[in-house]
């Protein structure tokens, strides 16, 4: 844990906050190339290989370097420098964040930042529940989709995006529909409009929720392709 | 639009189209020489397939979801791109846009649901998908590198040609799953 690491999530989004728009009005590029400085500073206290800063980088190449070149000969090379530089140090200090904060306490942070929301019909349980899902939901999405695209390739369809896109819709909101009945027969949350008239069952539905946010999808067995090869 | 409470069902759709706009990166990116060579990610379409099946309300929210996904760091734009990086860079704008995006295809979809046939679909695609989405994408991305809005429309006009395609695809998809499993109740 470096002290990098220890800043509380919040703090770190607020520093990151300020930092961006304090970057914004640094307007010479010899003062932004301190700042890029001082944030490579930050990731060697935060202990991070050199590799990860250039990780954070690359995809952005195609476009700081063209970018460079174009404003270089169209305005002039110090507004280029610091326009790159900026766009560099802004990427990195974020990525810094990202790399010292665990998902979970982004997560955190993210629910703590909607509580005051709540007045206005933000339930952060539901958000809660919105995240886990999602995450669950990408493996799966990710398997359900080779096993299509094996069925449809071992049919010759292996090209035709529709092939692969609408079996996969279909399925998907299948799958979602009896993912929605499993949590609402666990009872964790009540939205019939039975529900929203009996004070018995909101009592409960507000003791259970944590429930929901453990919840295991249904057996895999019963959603996979029935054209899939394995 | 009437305001009525998320249910459960609502959410799990919500993070089903997160989750699929971000299984969408995992496409490796498609390049047809007919388009100049271009290379065509499969993710903008997570925003049109959200709105045009979802509708206005919880495919923005779910759109919404992929932005707070990107921000806590997972790694799920195409490239491999995420964390709170993403924001700081030019392309934040089209970023933000899919929640724009994914709110005027719901909108329109839900406005025409009744009697709504492939090419209305794709108009309204189109209209939220390319028009919204780069009415904010291109202006962000020319304040954020200093570049004029001109040359930054011209930049992003390569881009075009593809993003058609995938409107195209996705009327296709979004009037298939109105008959087979229609989840847009229009208000009469």
């Amino acid at each position: 844990m470096t002290p990098v690491h220890r800043i509380p999530a919040g703090a770190k989004l607020l520093i990151l906050a300020v930092a961006g728009t304090g970057l914004v009005a640094v307007d010479g590029w010899s003062w932004m190339a301190v700042a890029l400085i001082m944030t490579l500073a930050l990731y060697a206290v935060a202990r991070q290989p050199r590799d990860r800063v250039m990780a954070q980088l690359r995809p952005l190449l195609w476009l700081l370097v063209p970018l460079f070149l174009a404003q270089g000969y169209m305005s002039s090379w110090p507004l280029a420098a610091l326009t790159v530089l900026r766009i560099t140090t802004l990427v990195l200090l974020a990525g810094l964040v990202t790399l010292t904060t665990r998902s979970e306490a982004m997560i955190e942070a993210i629910e703590k930042g909607l509580r005051p929301l709540a007045r206005f019909g933000v339930d952060p349980a539901k958000v809660a529940l919105a995240f886990s899902l999602a995450l669950r939901f990408i493996p799966v999405i990710a398997r359900q989709s080779a096993d299509i695209r094996d069925a449809q390739r071992a049919r010759g369809l292996g090209n035709n995006p529709l092939a692969l896109a609408l079996p996969l819709i279909l399925r998907t909101l299948k799958m979602a529909s009896d993912v929605a009945d499993a949590i609402e027969a666990r009872s964790c949350e009540d939205d019939g409009p039975e529900a929203a008239h009996s004070p018995a069952s909101q009592h409960t539905s507000s003791r259970s929720r944590p429930s929901c946010i453990e919840l295991d999808l249904p057996p895999k067995t019963s959603f996979t392709s029935p054209c899939s090869p394995r | 639009m009437h305001r009525t409470r998320l249910t459960t069902k609502d959410i799990v759709y919500v993070a089903l189209f997160a989750a699929l706009t971000a299984a969408l990166a995992l496409f490796p990116p498609i390049t047809l020489p007919m388009l100049g060579g271009v290379p065509i990610s499969a993710q903008s379409m997570g925003p049109m397939l959200a709105g045009a099946i979802l509708g206005a309300r919880r495919g923005a929210l779910s759109m919404l979801l992929v932005v707070a996904l990107v921000a806590i760091g997972l790694p799920i734009l195409s490239g491999g791109r995420g964390g709170l990086g993403v924001f700081m860079g030019p392309t934040a704008g089209f970023l933000f846009g899919w929640v724009l995006a994914a709110f005027v295809v719901g909108y329109l979809h839900e406005r025409f649901w009744q009697g709504l046939n492939v090419v209305q679909s794709m108009l309204f695609t189109v209209a939220g998908g390319i028009v919204a989405l780069y009415a904010l994408g291109i202006p962000w991305a020319a304040l954020n590198t200093g570049m004029s809005l001109t040359q930054m429309a011209v930049g992003s006009a390569v881009f075009i040609p593809g993003d058609l395609v995938k409107a195209g695809l996705t009327a296709i998809i979004a009037v298939t799953v109105k008959r087979a499993y229609p989840l847009i109740h229009p208000a009469h």
